[in-house]
């Protein structure tokens, strides 16, 4: 049986990790499940943790008067979920809510960042490997935004 | 029937067989070709005439395996797209082609097969689809990721949940927007790479969308290590002729309709990056 | 007589005209029309423009006249010898609703045969590059093979150079070599006469027919002094060397912003251009919706609608349109069809409303070559 500390370091997200640094992360981490249907977080709620997933998908969901919820993008096996831990005034901005079942690491924000605080040096390998997850997820918002399937708004239309 | 000779400018007649409406605004037809003998390449492409309206490059988008039958998915943007949507079973229509360069199939047997589609780029790879599945044993794994705008807009939706239930295929679908109802995923195609379950290095992947969406999924095909020799792209431009003679159809030195428009995405890596090309 | 060269007093011209009248050819040659030296079916050696000259700028072109009395004393003019073998405009089928579905009529291969007269150096090398493009590749145009078999070509050796050519530097001319049948080189000192060169065995047949007299040393002197002295006062060129490579690896080199803001965009190129080849096709049907028929019409890849693509055009602005234009002429032809698609006969040069040199632009971008650039594009399998 592996230890938390064993899988933390077979991740992706963790890859190159000092060891005393996976340990830091290990030592404020905790495996959760959630049945389908059920919310992570919710949009303006306090941004006290984040997760790494480890099996299912989650919907990055808004609720929008008159129009219900509205997925914005849904996130799976081994994506992390939430920045807005990092960012003040940490609070989730959308809606987490579990497409299947999801098991996940949840790593609460309050130990990382205090730990962050004493140990800049944690602080940049965690930044340095959250940045690239925001840049993916920026430029795939950014192509969604295009809607490239649409009628297409190349340029001038002519008649042909 | 008609007793001319062969000229590359001359359709044949094709009857609709069946049509099917797959979105709002995308049809499937079926014709029964006036050669029994009628085959195509998947990639290839066919010129077909309304009468009286016009002529378009439309994808072969039907099983290579069927002869004499050539389908096609339309969707109905301009005049001659929208008349060749509304025809019904008994109409004849001309037929030109087929045309073009076509998917390296044979490359790709014995290493896994990764098609990428967006939007109505499904038409022109459901025939790799058609082909790899009845002689599956002759790839490695399979994986489908395909991407559209809205739930609305998915083609083939039985087709991909026939897919979807065997064991030997991996089939991922997303949309750009859904509304409450979508189960599935939302997110551009290019999510879907990191969950392809095939091994990179010895992937061949097929890629058909706007050219945004291909050069976009090509840069993560690339970053997840599939090598760019392996990477094919089908490209479109304007077509009048489908002959290589009428010059409507050149990207840099390729006749898409002759060179194309299955191409290696190797040998046009410095096309894609050239705006208004 | 030595059949392979003769020379043909300038009266004598006109029998030239009956002979190839009495095989059953249309001749077609130069006239005067409108302002212009046009190529036109013509009946007799009178309607040549004889003793006219033009001089061509960049934007101008304007005749003058000459007191030589020369039968051909210009250089090229709006119309190149395309007109003829790949009409403007051509019918590729009819049709006919039937009851299972429709009747095509195909359209019958043409059956006129041309001899033109005039074809100068600059000409034949186009005449080749069309040659290329309609028979030598995977599909062929019949009615191009069927006018271009039937055609007799009397070339013309240029004796001045054009105020906008530049076929010197092209490797194309003055000097025509083959690709002919009979060849003329008008000679203005002393007799007025031609010196004419056989290319095959039915210009043979056709110098049989006139009144010819061998050729002598100072003939032969005479009309090599003509096609030098064109080839001497050639004032513009076009440094071809590397041309290709060049033109692909400065795709985004703002020379072509600056070019754009020049051009409008006409397609008059395009026209003249004795080696462009791009057309469109139209369908069309009768009022009823019974009778339908397909036409291909020259077009112009300068026109926005040449690029259309469901949404807009790929190649929105002049920029993109004029660069498409040139590197296809300069470089990519080679790739297409292991030639270049100049061949330095100045006609863009002269019909450009704006003047648009592109011997200056090719200058330009050669002057400021952005090599830290190169992006070698593989040859086309």
């Amino acid at each position: 049986m592996k230890s938390l500390e064993e899988l933390l370091a077979e991740h992706p997200f963790f890859r190159g990790m000092k060891e005393e640094h996976i340990r830091l992360f290990a030592g404020c981490a905790s495996n959760v499940r959630f049945d389908a249907g059920a919310f992570l977080f919710r949009e303006g709620e306090p941004a006290d943790r984040f997760f790494l997933l480890r099996h299912g998908r989650v919907a990055l969901e808004v609720q929008i008067p008159g129009r219900g919820s509205a997925v914005i993008q849904t996130l799976g096996e081994g994506d992390v979920v939430g920045w807005s831990w990092v960012v003040p005034p940490y609070r989730w901005t959308f809606d987490g809510r579990a497409v299947e079942l999801v098991r996940a690491w949840s790593f609460d924000a309050v130990c990382i960042r205090t730990k962050a605080e004493q140990d800049p040096s944690l602080g940049y390998e965690l930044l340095k490997r959250l940045l690239p997850v925001v840049v993916e997820r920026l430029q795939a918002t950014r192509l969604q935004l295009l809607d490239v399937y649409g009628e297409g708004k190349l340029g001038v239309r002519s008649p042909a | 029937m008609y007793a001319v000779p062969p000229d590359p400018y001359l359709p044949e007649p094709a009857v609709v067989v069946r049509r099917r409406r797959e979105t709002p605004d995308v049809w499937t037809l079926e014709l029964r070709t006036a050669s029994e003998d009628f085959s195509f390449q998947p990639g290839q492409f066919n010129m077909l005439y309304a009468f009286g309206v016009g002529e378009v490059p439309i994808s072969l988008s039907g099983s290579p395996d069927r002869r004499g039958v050539a389908v096609h998915t339309v969707r109905a943007v301009g005049a001659v797209t929208t008349a060749l949507a509304q025809l019904r079973p008994g109409t004849v229509v001309g037929v030109r082609g087929p045309f073009g360069t076509s998917w390296p199939l044979a490359e790709a047997e014995g290493r896994d097969l990764l098609v990428v589609a967006g939007g109505i780029g499904l038409a022109p790879l459901r025939p790799v689809l058609y082909h790899a599945l009845t002689r599956r044993e002759r790839y490695g794994r399979v994986a489908v990721l395909y991407g559209a705008r809205t739930p609305q807009d998915l083609l083939y939706r039985a087709e991909l949940g026939r897919w979807r239930s065997r064991l030997d295929v991996q089939v991922e679908v997303t949309v750009d927007r859904a509304d409450h109802e979508w189960r599935g995923n939302v997110g551009v195609v290019t999510t879907l790479l990191p969950r392809a379950s095939v091994d990179p290095g010895e992937t061949v992947a097929f890629v058909c969308g706007p050219e945004v969406m291909m050069r976009y999924a090509v840069a993560g095909l690339e970053r997840l290590g599939v090598p760019r020799e392996s990477i094919y792209v089908s490209v479109e431009r304007n077509m009048k002729c489908a002959l290589g003679l009428c010059g409507h159809c050149q990207w840099g030195p390729y006749f898409v309709c002759r060179q194309g428009p299955v191409f290696r995405y190797g040998d046009v890596e410095g096309l894609l990056r050239v705006r208004e090309l | 007589m030595n059949t392979s060269e003769a020379v043909l007093p300038a009266s004598a011209l006109g029998q030239l005209f009956a002979s190839l009248h009495r095989r059953g050819y249309t001749v077609v040659g130069p006239t005067v029309r409108d302002g212009a030296i046009v190529y036109e079916p013509i009946r007799s050696a009178e309607e040549l423009p004889v003793g006219v000259t033009d001089e061509q700028s960049p934007g101008g072109y304007r005749l003058r006249s000459r007191e030589d009395g020369a039968y051909f004393g210009y250089a090229v003019g709006p119309h190149s010898w395309k007109k003829f073998l790949y009409p403007p405009e051509q019918r590729l089928w009819r049709a006919e609703r039937a009851d299972h579905g429709f009747e095509l009529q195909p359209e019958p291969l043409p059956t006129e045969r041309y001899a033109f007269l005039g074809v100068r150096a600059c000409e034949l090398v186009a005449l080749a590059v069309h040659d290329k493009v309609f028979l030598q590749g995977p599909v062929q145009d019949s009615s191009y093979r069927a006018r271009r078999a039937g055609a007799f070509v009397v070339a013309v050796q240029c004796g001045q150079a054009g105020g906008t050519c530049f076929c010197v530097s092209m490797g194309t001319g003055p000097r025509c070599e083959a690709g002919y049948d009979l060849a003329l080189t008008e000679i203005l000192d002393g007799e007025h006469r031609f010196y004419v060169e056989v290319g095959s065995p039915e210009g043979a047949e056709v110098l049989g027919e006139l009144p010819g007299r061998p050729a002598v040393e100072e003939d032969r002197r005479a009309a090599d002094g003509a096609v030098a002295r064109a080839a001497q006062q050639m004032g513009r060129r076009l440094e071809a060397e590397g041309v290709r490579e060049l033109l692909l690896r400065n795709l985004e080199h703002p020379r072509w912003d600056e070019v754009a803001a020049r051009c409008l965009s006409c397609g008059n190129c395009t026209l003249v251009c004795p080696t462009c080849f791009c057309s469109t096709v139209e369908d069309s049907t009768d009022l009823r919706g019974n009778l339908a028929e397909r036409r291909r019409r020259w077009d112009s890849c300068f026109t926005l609608d040449f690029s259309y693509l469901h949404g807009g055009a790929v190649r929105n602005t002049t920029r993109s349109r004029y660069r498409q234009w040139l590197v296809h002429k300069l470089a990519t032809w080679w790739d297409q069809f292991g030639t270049s698609g100049c061949v330095g006969c100045g006609r863009c040069i002269t019909w450009c409303p704006v003047g648009i040199d592109l011997t200056e632009e090719v200058a330009a971008i050669r002057s400021a070559d952005r090599r830290e650039k190169q992006e070698e594009w593989d040859e086309v399998p």
